[in-house]
């Protein structure tokens, strides 16, 4: 196999890594609003948590993405 | 918008090269003047202004709220987190968040030709150096306030004996990827972020003026995503600091 190939192959594998951070993100909005159907009251409190649940679960996947663009244009 | 390469292409990592404006030597050392530099000039030349020019009035003027805002925002954070023992490091976290802040939204700010956007936080040694700094002050603060009782931070408690030395590998891995993975997590957000942009820029110049309105209404969506992220990882940063220097002083663990 080419050089070439096998770079965009990796590429493309490590970019797989983003399903688990579209996973991720699904689990904590829905989570979210299961718990704030149910107490809708102390919902505003924890909007903060939700937030940054969002941004840690976003960036792990965009770690794999960093491998992707490396990969890419790095090497 | 995209820069074009040499090949004529639209590069959407064109945007992140750093070009030398002026050249300043220090003996073997390369310490130009950059658009990197600039662009942190900049960042943190509207953060003063803004501190400066909201002065202080009773009843505040619009840019007053802003700087009143922000204080309140970053104060009730560190003290929702922190409590009372970490006033002494207000001002390093509201600078920190004030920095990050500004550098991510003068990136989503973009005018043709005048005004080429240039996000700082989008190159990994600008948020390496900045997370360095956080994890290298939060070890010092807690070996000066706990001694070497600071090393039970790597011990969990009610734990069993077995699992024990497992544990301690475990804590002691992830406590020093803390550097890393605060810095990774806000430079692969801003470059992820701008390089997307710039991908679907790139497919409104491909796809004409009949195809190219679809693509334009998606990037007016993803920009208005960027600049809460933009935010989010701001906040994020400034809440992660906050946390390490929380575990430093009040040692939950």
């Amino acid at each position: 196999m080419e050089a070439e190939a096998a770079k965009l192959i990796g590429a493309g594998l490590a970019a797989i890594a983003l399903a688990g951070a579209g996973v991720s993100i699904g689990h904590i909005f829905g989570n979210y609003l299961a718990g704030a159907l149910r107490n809708p009251a102390a919902a505003a409190s924890q909007f903060p948590n939700l937030l940054l649940g969002f941004a840690l679960a976003e960036a792990t996947g965009l770690f794999g993405l960093v491998v992707a663009l490396i990969i890419l244009f790095v090497f | 918008m995209a820069g074009s390469s040499e090949g004529g292409g639209l590069n959407p990592m064109h945007q992140f090269e750093i070009s030398t404006i002026a050249e300043i030597k220090l003996g073997s050392i390369d310490a130009s003047f950059t658009n990197a530099s600039l662009w942190m000039v900049i960042v943190v030349a509207s953060v003063c202004l803004l501190l400066l020019l909201s002065s202080s009035k009773l009843v505040p003027s619009r840019l007053q709220s802003v700087g009143e805002l922000a204080y309140e925002f970053v104060a009730n954070m560190m003290r929702d987190i922190l409590g009372d023992s970490g006033r002494a490091f207000f001002p390093l976290v509201f600078t920190l968040f004030m920095f990050v802040l500004a550098a991510n939204m003068w990136g989503m700010i973009n005018i043709p030709v005048l005004l080429h956007p240039f996000t700082v936080t989008s190159h990994i040694i600008v948020t390496f150096a900045m997370a360095m700094f956080i994890f290298i002050l939060a070890t010092v603060v807690g070996f000066v306030k706990h001694g070497a009782g600071y090393l039970k931070l790597f011990v969990p408690s009610g734990v069993p004996a077995v699992l024990l030395p497992l544990l301690v590998v475990i804590e002691t891995i992830s406590y020093f990827t803390r550097p890393i993975s605060l810095s990774v997590r806000l430079f692969a957000n801003m470059m992820a972020g701008h390089t997307m942009l710039k991908v679907f820029a790139g497919f409104v110049v491909g796809m004409g003026v009949l195809g190219g309105w679809a693509p334009l209404a998606l990037m007016v969506a993803f920009t208005g995503l960027e600049v809460l992220v933009a935010f989010l990882q701001a906040y994020v940063f400034a809440v992660l600091t906050c946390i390490y220097l929380n575990d430093a002083i009040n040692m939950h663990h």
